[in-house]
């Protein structure tokens, strides 16, 4: 399934353009394809994490620098491995086999020339360097040229090596329960073909991202996946704020999506004319790209992170983005699309590792952008009645945590967040969906409470998802979150401190959500009962996977780390730290004491009860966070109201008067001069020559035809008179 | 005798007859002037003769006296047409070549 | 010597002022009387370049013949007899002007060129068999030229001049 990996995301692609043509005819309107092209997706993408659990980590990774000989030497030896595996699943053609052969062979003997000659410095480099460097699991890659311009050819294929394949296993796994419970909650829905069509794109593009092997196929994905997500945003658009948040989403990712074309042109540009991403790393990672095309490629890159993964200050989309159906909250904007500016630090790690030096300690901007956006989202979470918005403002602050992981060098702890975080974010996520689905509201101060006598399901698994996402040992929030705090340690103490303060954070803004949510009178209306089985299955599902699968890289057991530490991280000397009682204990107590704060508050009365309402700076921090800081008074009434109004205004001006009066001037430049050439210089010059010569004829023949007389006399008196002229110059000069 | 006096009263007599042709109105007097004309030639020739000792001036103004007369004989011809056609010999009134 | 220039005086004065009246008289037939005069003063002169046949047929042709002519024109196309005040036209300014110019340049040329040459005085007289002579042995084409042409100048007078 590896080197098949390319199927994992066809799957998906076909269903969807099967659902657009003949979904309405469905019995099931559709869904059947989805569900079961996701569901078949998920089979083979487990399929292939097994494989890559079976490979065996014989591959050296060799200094930055070599990567293209080494891989091309080692190639050929690997290639019997990949055929006897292989043999077992799929029915590959044994010619498709030697045609794979024939290109690494060829790959190789390119590579081999070069390494021959970087041979011996490769070896002095690294007997001078100190490379712990623990085999690996070497990536399966296998591309065709899609087409070539200008000399560079443009690939498309796929890259399986650990990361992507625990993420395209994720995917797949929350898609597959998100279809599941649509099947329910979109039930009666006025699009329900659409929807899982757009779903099945969606997860398409998540796949062609996470399975990329060059930068271009990246991009392509990642606009696939703002697109999809516009339009599940705006799945009910007829509601005029449904669509303003679609495209206050898809604009606001758009601003950071120009760093993403801006970086992926300077690295183009700067490794060597390559979209390759083995590549890219490794030029970055050997000092072929210059510094400050370095830093500048990093640094927009990072722009395209802030945007698509919401981190401070372009985080704003995200909670409006909850005006969106549930299970579209859930799958994009909890476990997939929003992780993909994580992926993409991730995947470009040595390009960041490299620019921003993240492995001297201290402070850099990766780690400065999540780190901030852990406090000020987690802040906001607090003053949230809409149980979604609780859940978004939870998700910014925990995809703040994992950039924050990556910029402190915690590689794998941040990518474990990831993918803990995608399971238990997908659950609450769609928990809430249930309890809305149940008592038709998202508010949680008007229409829930004392919910867990109705909906015990609902609250158990909701209550575990909490739990997780609070961290409390041994839930899998608890080993992701701990291991980010392990990485901090060791040289970001400052951002040791935030995750601290987050995980406090957390857990108190969580309890109070479970608190008003589940707990006390029942405020709303009607009679809530628990939802189906479509909706509570996932749910449990989920819950157990929050419960089990953070033991997945406990130490001792580091499975996730040894699945998914690849070529970059080891070539760029991402540290690997043992692991610190002292500090899982600390990060403990935050979460218990956030858990405990919240308790006292909410169950015991007990804290600054209605302290808005006594002290004015209560009250006007407390407008600050209703009123999310103001941001999004400052984007759309002053950025964008500036550029609509004024600079819209002026451009406008300059349009019509500048750039139309220049071209209507230099229109009626011509016209001024063709009429003078006409009046003037046609009529008046050139016909007067015309006519002037004709004139001048008929008026010298008017002037001579006087002496025409037909007086013979008159003729000769002329005549004798010339005779005489004649005869007298002729006396005289001759 | 100097050979120049014959000469000048030639010359004389060519220039008013030159005048007599472009000044007289009446077509016979323009004929008689002609007839000046060609008689301070035959002037001319003849005393070139002499000078020249040799007869062939003499001959030469023969033949331009036989040739005056049928110019004459034409010429009154030609004045009698124009006067039967026009009841005048005015020359001035023949203008049909104007314009 | 004195001889000859005092008669050529005499002659020379006589053709230039029935020359000039010629051209001024008011009187048709007078201007042909003139011209006689004129005519009869060339013949003097002829006689005195010791051309005598020249000078007789000069007399015999013009005056004679032409002369008479003349009258018979006159006659035939009832000319004003008597004075008439009709006979110039209105360019007699002009043609004064051109004729006054062409005696000048002629005269000055003739000055130039014949200033101070005389005629020979003893040159043998050519006699009327001399001319003969000339005409019918070295000038005869000519001489049947201008007989056939006087055939084609009579022949061309009646048939201009005949009524139709």
């Amino acid at each position: 399934m590896l080197r098949n990996a390319w199927v994992i995301p066809a799957l998906p692609v076909l269903s969807f353009v099967l659902i657009l043509f003949f979904g309405k005819r469905l019995p099931g309107k559709g869904h059947e394809l989805g569900v079961a092209a996701v569901g078949l997706a998920l089979l083979l993408s487990i399929v292939a994490l097994v494989q890559w659990v079976d490979r065996p980590a014989d591959y050296e990774v060799p200094p930055p620098g070599e990567h293209a000989a080494a891989e091309g030497a080692a190639h050929a030896g690997d290639d019997e491995h990949a055929g006897e595996e292989e043999h077992a699943g799929d029915d590959e053609h044994a010619g498709e086999e030697d045609e794979h052969a024939g290109e690494e062979d060829e790959h190789a003997g390119g590579a081999v020339a070069a390494g021959g000659d970087e041979g011996g410095h490769g070896a002095a480099a690294g007997a001078e360097e100190e490379h712990h460097a623990e085999p690996v699991r070497r990536p399966v890659e296998r591309q065709v040229t899609w087409f070539s311009s200008g000399g560079v050819e443009i690939q498309a294929g796929t890259r399986m090596d650990g990361m992507a394949v625990v993420l395209v296993f994720t995917v797949c796994l929350i898609s597959f329960l998100v279809h599941v419970f649509s099947t329910s909650y979109m039930h009666g829905d006025r699009r329900y073909t659409h929807y899982f069509a757009a779903l099945s794109l969606f997860t398409a593009g998540m796949l062609i991202m996470v399975t990329a092997s060059n930068t271009l196929q990246l991009l392509f994905g990642w606009e696939m996946m703002g697109l999809c997500s516009f339009m599940l945003i705006g799945h009910w658009w007829e509601e005029k704020a449904n669509s303003d948040a679609a495209l206050k989403a898809f604009l606001t990712t758009r601003t950071g999506d120009i760093g993403l074309l801006v970086g992926l042109s300077i690295l183009f540009v700067s490794a060597g004319s390559t979209f390759d991403i083995a590549e890219i790393n490794d030029a970055a990672l050997s000092g072929a790209i210059g510094r400050t095309a370095l830093v500048a490629a990093a640094a927009a890159l990072l722009c395209a992170v802030i945007g698509k993964s919401a981190q401070f200050p372009l985080h704003t989309w995200l909670p409006d983005a909850m005006a969106g159906p549930t299970p579209v909250s859930a799958l994009i904007h909890a476990a997939t699309m929003v992780v993909a500016g994580v992926y993409l630090v991730a995947r470009l790690y040595g390009v960041f590792w490299e620019a921003f030096d993240i492995g001297a300690g201290g402070v850099n901007p990766v780690a400065v952008v999540g780190g901030a956006t852990v406090l000020i989202a987690a802040a906001l979470a607090f003053v949230q009645s809409d149980i979604k918005k609780v859940l978004a403002y939870s998700t910014v602050s925990q995809l703040g945590y994992m950039v924050m992981a990556l910029g402190v060098g915690a590689w794998t702890a941040g990518l474990f967040h990831l993918f803990t975080h995608a399971m238990f974010k997908g659950l609450l996520f769609l928990a809430s969906g249930s309890v809305s689905h149940a008592v038709h509201s998202f508010d949680m101060k008007k229409d829930m409470g004392g919910l867990r006598r109705h909906m015990p399901v609902t609250y158990a698994t909701f209550l575990i998802g909490s739990l997780a996402l609070a961290g409390v040992f041994p839930l899998a929030g608890f080993w992701s979150k701990d291991e980010i705090l392990l990485g901090a340690s060791h040289g970001y103490e400052l951002f040791l401190v935030v995750g601290l303060l987050g995980a406090f954070m957390t857990a108190a803004y969580m309890t109070r959500c479970v608190y008003l949510t589940f707990f006390g009178e029942f405020r709303g209306h009607g009679h809530p009962h628990e939802s189906p089985r479509a909706i509570t299955g996932p749910l449990v599902v989920l819950a157990g996977l929050s419960v089990v699968a953070g033991l997945l890289n406990a130490p001792g057991i580091g499975l996730f780390s040894e699945w998914t530490e690849g070529v970059t991280t080891v070539a760029a000397g991402v540290e690997h730290h043992d692991f610190s009682v002292g500090l899982a204990v600390l990060g403990s107590l935050m979460g218990l004491a956030g858990i405990g704060a919240g308790y006292a508050y909410y169950w015991r009365n007990l804290g600054p009860h209605r302290l808005t309402e006594r002290s004015a700076a209560a009250l006007s921090g407390y407008r600050l966070l209703e009123n999310k800081y103001w941001l999004d008074r400052l984007y759309t009434d002053m950025i964008v109201g500036g550029i609509k109004g004024p600079v819209a205004r002026a451009a406008y001006w300059v349009n019509q008067r500048i750039i139309d009066g220049v071209v209507n001037g230099v229109g009626i430049g011509a016209r001024a001069v063709a009429r003078f050439t006409y009046d003037v210089v046609d009529q008046k010059v050139v016909d007067g020559v015309v006519n002037g010569t004709g004139i001048g004829a008929e008026e010298g023949g008017s002037a001579l035809s006087v002496l025409q007389t037909g007086r013979v006399q008159q003729y000769a008196a002329f005549l004798f008179g010339g005779v005489v002229l004649l005869g007298g110059a002729l006396v005289l000069f001759a | 005798m100097y050979l120049n006096q014959f000469l000048f009263l030639a010359a004389f007599l060519f220039c008013v007859g030159v005048y007599g042709v472009l000044a007289r109105k009446n077509g016979v007097l323009v004929l008689m002037s002609v007839e000046l004309i060609l008689n301070a030639v035959n002037v001319n020739l003849v005393a070139f003769g002499a000078f020249h000792d040799t007869v062939v001036g003499q001959v030469f103004a023969l033949f331009v006296i036989a040739i005056a007369a049928a110019e004459v004989g034409v010429g009154l011809a030609i004045v009698l047409l124009i006067y039967r056609n026009k009841h005048s010999i005015d020359l001035t009134e023949v203008d049909l070549m104007k314009g | 010597m004195v001889a000859q220039n005092a008669i050529f005086a005499i002659i020379a004065l006589a053709m230039g002022v029935a020359a000039v009246r010629v051209v001024t008289t008011k009187n048709i037939v007078h201007a042909a009387l003139y011209l006689v005069v004129v005519l009869a003063g060339v013949a003097a002169l002829y006689i005195l370049l010791a051309a005598e046949f020249t000078a007789v047929v000069q007399v015999l042709v013009y005056i004679g013949a032409i002369v008479v002519l003349f009258l018979f024109g006159m006659m035939l196309t009832r000319a004003p007899l008597g004075l008439s005040a009709d006979l110039d036209n209105d360019q007699r300014g002009l043609s004064l002007v051109v004729a006054l110019f062409l005696f000048g340049v002629l005269a000055a040329v003739l000055h130039d060129a014949y200033g101070s040459t005389e005629l020979p005085s003893d040159n043998p007289v050519p006699t009327s068999a001399d001319v003969g002579n000339s005409i019918f042995q070295d000038y005869l084409v000519p001489f049947e030229v201008v007989s056939v042409l006087l055939l084609a100048a009579l022949i061309g007078a009646v048939v201009i001049a005949r009524r139709d």
